[in-house]
């Protein structure tokens, strides 16, 4: 039985009109005064867009930063994978774009499941990224008149999405990179690469540090500071197979929700439509074909199951377009939930194609009538290669074959509207949070959350807390609850050394990704997910008795401890992701409960029980959480059953 | 994607730290799928070394994609293998035959050190970045993106530029060592630029004499790094540096 607090969890949103609350917001926020700046440290954990965007900033500003990250440089952060492009109400297009649009289409889009003062302030500075960005040397996409260029996303009526080729997260993050790279250079950022965080340290209720692992040397050390600011991106690796780099993992979040920090959201995750399709046991991780792709491609399958001509040689009245057929309206531009679920549906159907019969059609014989080939090319060429070395087909002649996978993950640590999780001193920025997206994030608009929390939010709102809360210095290195932390992450450490197993990491991991696929992924249902429970309890114990990690040394660089510390923490986690899940008796955005649907197939929400976000407070792995409700209030986007028809 | 499997011999260099000695073991592998990449290949091996109780091979990856520049190792003499612009991890076996033989050792280069294996130490890049591998506009100075317009070519030149994922396939190819190619890269991208012109020739010096100071050795155009680029990026940014080095010394007396 879950346990429910009877005390709401408070935002602590402004109140009034929306197209002021930050305005007003900030003009009250206590500053630092730029001498006493020098006398705080501020630990960064990630350098993806978030955290690079933030440390950098922060470094400008003048405070002492150190930013930490697993990678060998901050440039390999996930971020850099990102293809399709950034959105930002810049309405260079002049469709009638604006700030209230991008606000509205994020709430609508998030199927009404965020935070309406969240949102509209990262529509706001949406603008001022773009400039930010083409400042640093963003080689953004122009018009022949050297201005910028912008196309069109999944769920949105305009153009309002800027792009650098296929290659938009990785040009956002090199400007980031170089700008933190700058403030490196100056002494006010001080960068840890190949470190691993595996825990925080509290110190009378406030973070006030991290525990790292060489990964180099395997030594552990402890990183004290006035606060932490956690920006390590999602959890989409709880699904073993998923667009997400190899590396991206839970465990600086949820050692965090361990020490108190509640999660929020966790079963709204993103299962992305377009991605290459499974090839066979050996795969290990699923490649994302932007969804830019959706312009120009139509989606198709043969209407008769097992089709078995070529994919040209189907006449036109025997193919099925179901979402131009389905969603007149947005056609092949639904949200991705919705073109997902739809994928998901006719192949269950047995309409399937390829191999497997998991798979659809992506296809641009008509784009490349209308447009020409070399004009596809300019939009895609990079993508188009990616897929023919990858699938071995070349798309500018046969269709390509897609099918949807886990992507992104809404749910992350809870934080108020200051970015501060419940845990005095902890603020969590980018994918690692919950805040923006609701229970379905909107194509382009991560990268933009990403650096709006780090070069435009965080700068403001962490200064109050440092003038309150900071202690100048941080804590001694040999403070009781310093030494703590280093030994329990030290005995962990040793406790998974010497268990000396059969199975390896890596087939945990695969088969607790089975299990969340199948039971957790694009539908759910109440018996499936204490299924689920069950299973994952079975595998985390055997995790503990049964693993095996070589080299059998800690004390050098070695991989499967890496990978073994992650994978202990996805068996936890997922849990959590189960029984967020189950307690959601409706159906929203990317959580689809089977018994929750309208007569044709929709997602059916319970405004009335469920306009809320839940964060989950740990008690104990293997321990019910209790569940903190934060109510969620809609005063100027009405609630509407989404329709995009 | 039609499936059928292939046996490979691999020639491994293992090295178990950076001070310690190496050397090549051989590993026989059968049953490789053709539509596996050529990681799931070493993913394979290692899982069966795992089983056969022995260490796995350490190699560098993360995007898997080709994008983040986190793999890179020679595969018979080529840095990421034998396709051009292709990085290891985009790298497929239904390129290989049955029975082939591929040795696999690590970047070679003194400012690369090896760290265990297939893996090097490649932090010597983000000194040369932070030497001035930037434009220094704090956040909030920034005008209207709009206010400046960059005609198409010029962006679209930046771009081939800016597409550099610092793997240092580049300084493995090269007998000297050199880096020129990737400082080369992010001087060219930012010179294209008008936002980079302020700093262009301080930021051009202080790079190359960076990357020398780091042990990086000296340009004698074989030009084999644009050959193993897999981002394929041309040496003329190589001879652009090289004139803006000279005016910034020579003309700016930099
Ligand atoms: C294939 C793909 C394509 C995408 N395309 C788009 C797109 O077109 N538009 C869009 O808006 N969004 C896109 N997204 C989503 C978007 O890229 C991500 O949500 C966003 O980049 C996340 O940024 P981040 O800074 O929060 O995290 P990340 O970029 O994931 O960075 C996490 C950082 O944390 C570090 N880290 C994590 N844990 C630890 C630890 N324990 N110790 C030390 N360091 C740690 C890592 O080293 C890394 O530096 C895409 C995502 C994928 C997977
Ligand atoms: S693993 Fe990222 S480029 Fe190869």
């Amino acid at each position: 039985m879950i346990e429910t607090s009877t005390t709401p969890l408070d935002g602590k949103c402004p109140t009034g009109p929306i197209e002021t609350r930050w305005a007003r917001h900030k003009e009250h926020l206590q500053l630092v005064g730029p001498t006493n700046r020098r006398k705080y440290n501020v630990i960064v954990v990630g350098t993806g867009l978030a955290g690079a965007s933030a440390a950098a900033t922060l470094g400008e500003q003048g405070y002492r930063v150190t930013a930490i990250t697993y990678h060998d440089s901050p440039r390999r952060a996930h971020s850099v994978a990102a293809q399709g492009g950034i959105n930002a109400a810049k309405n260079y297009q002049n469709d009638g774009d604006s700030v209230h649009r991008l606000f509205y289409d994020t709430v609508k889009g998030g199927d009404y499941r965020a935070r309406e003062s969240n949102v509209h302030r990262l529509a706001e500075v949406s603008a001022n990224i773009i400039d930010q960005a083409t400042a640093q040397g963003v080689p953004f996409a122009r018009e022949y008149g050297g201005t910028l260029e912008n196309r069109t996303f999944g769920g949105v009526l305009v153009s309002r999405t800027f792009y650098a080729r296929g290659q938009t997260g990785q040009q956002l993050l090199y400007g980031a990179y170089q700008s933190l790279m700058r403030q490196v250079d100056k002494k006010s950022v001080n960068l840890l690469t190949m470190k691993d965080v595996l825990d925080i340290i509290v110190v009378d209720g406030h973070a006030r540090g991290v525990v790292v692992r060489d990964l180099k040397t395997g030594k552990l050390d402890a990183i004290t500071a006035d606060a932490v600011l956690l920006c390590t991106g999602g959890y989409s690796n709880a699904f073993y197979l998923s667009t997400n780099a190899m590396k991206c993992n839970v465990t600086a979040t949820w050692r965090a929700h361990k020490r108190g920090a509640f999660f929020a959201n966790p079963c709204y995750t993103q299962i992305h439509p377009t991605c290459i399709p499974e090839h066979g046991e050996s795969q290990s991780k699923l490649t994302l074909m932007s969804e830019s792709l959706r312009n120009d491609g139509r989606v198709w399958v043969p209407r008769k199951g097992k089709d078995t001509r070529a994919p040209g040689a189907i006449p036109a009245a025997e193919r099925y377009y179901y979402l131009e057929e389905r969603y007149p309206t947005f056609g092949n531009m639904v949200p991705r939930d919705v073109a997902s679920r739809n994928a998901k549906y006719v192949c269950d159907d047995g309409l399937g194609v390829g191999q497997t019969g998991r798979a659809v059609f992506l296809d641009f014989k008509d784009a490349i009538e209308r447009l020409g080939k070399e004009e596809i090319a300019r939009r895609y060429g990079n993508l188009f290669d990616m897929y023919e070395k990858i699938a071995g087909e070349n798309p500018y002649q046969t269709p390509m074959k897609i099918y949807p996978a886990p992507h992104y993950t809404m749910g992350g640590l809870w934080v108020d509207y200051d970015l501060m999780s419940n845990l005095p001193g902890l603020f969590v920025l980018g994918e690692a949070n919950f805040s923006d997206h609701g229970a379905n994030r909107l194509g382009a608009s991560a990268l933009m959350q990403g650096l709006a929390d780090g070069y435009f939010v965080i700068p403001y709102t962490l200064a109050p807390y440092l003038a309150k809360y900071g202690n100048k210095g941080g804590v001694a290195a040999d403070h009781a609850e310093v030494r703590g932390a280093l030994e329990g992450v030290a005995q962990k450490t040793e406790k998974l050394m010497s268990i000396k197993g059969e199975r390896t990491v890596e087939s945990f991991h695969k088969e607790l990704g089975n299990v969340m696929l199948d039971k957790c992924g694009m539908s759910r249902t109440e018996a499936g997910l204490n299924e689920a429970i069950a299973k994952i309890r079975a595998l985390r114990s055997e995790f503990w008795e049964n693993v095996r990690i070589l080299p059998d040394k800690d004390a050098t660089l070695n991989v499967e401890l890496e990978k073994a510390h992650r994978v202990a923490d996805f068996l936890e986690f997922s849990e959590l992701m189960c029984v967020d899940a189950r307690e959601r008796n409706e159906s929203c955005g990317g959580h689809f409960r089977e018994e929750y649907q309208t007569d044709d197939g929709e997602a059916k929400r319970d405004d009335e029980n469920y306009a809320y976000a839940a964060a989950w407070e740990f008690n104990g792995v293997g321990a019910d959480p209790t569940l903190h409700k934060e109510p969620l209030t809609f005063e100027f986007v009405k609630l509407t059953q989404r329709s995009y028809k | 994607m039609s499936e059928s499997t292939i046996s490979v011999t691999l020639e491994v260099w293992r090295q178990p730290g950076t001070d310690a000695a190496g050397r090549f073991e051989t590993y026989q592998l059968d049953g490789v799928s053709t539509d596996s990449s050529f990681l799931e290949m070493l993913d394979m091996l290692n899982q069966k070394l795992l089983t056969e109780g022995k260490e796995p091979v350490a190699f560098e990856h993360d995007c898997r994609e080709g994008i983040c520049g986190s793999c890179g190792f020679v595969i018979n003499g080529n840095p990421h293998g034998p396709d051009r612009g292709t990085t290891v991890c985009q790298l497929h076996m239904r390129r290989f035959k049955s029975g082939a033989k591929l040795t696999l050792e690590p970047w070679r280069a003194k400012a690369f050190p090896v760290l265990r294996d297939l893996m090097v130490d490649r932090s010597a890049f983000d000194k040369i970045m932070a030497a001035g591998g930037y434009n220094s506009v704090n956040v909030g100075n920034a005008p209207d993106a709009n206010s400046i317009p960059i005609g198409q070519d010029a962006a679209s030149e930046a771009f081939d530029a800016a597409a550099c994922i610092g793997c240092g396939a580049c300084v493995a190819a090269c007998k000297n060592a050199s880096a020129n190619l990737f400082t080369s890269a992010k001087i060219g991208h930012l010179a294209m630029l008008p936002q980079g012109q302020p700093e262009r020739y301080t930021r051009t010096v202080a790079m190359l004499d960076m990357a020398e100071d780091l042990g990086f050795g000296a340009c004698s155009w074989t030009q084999e790094c644009e050959a193993a680029c897999p981002k394929e990026i041309s040496v003329k940014w190589i001879s652009r540096a090289q004139r803006d080095y000279v005016k910034g010394r020579v003309v700016k007396g930099i």
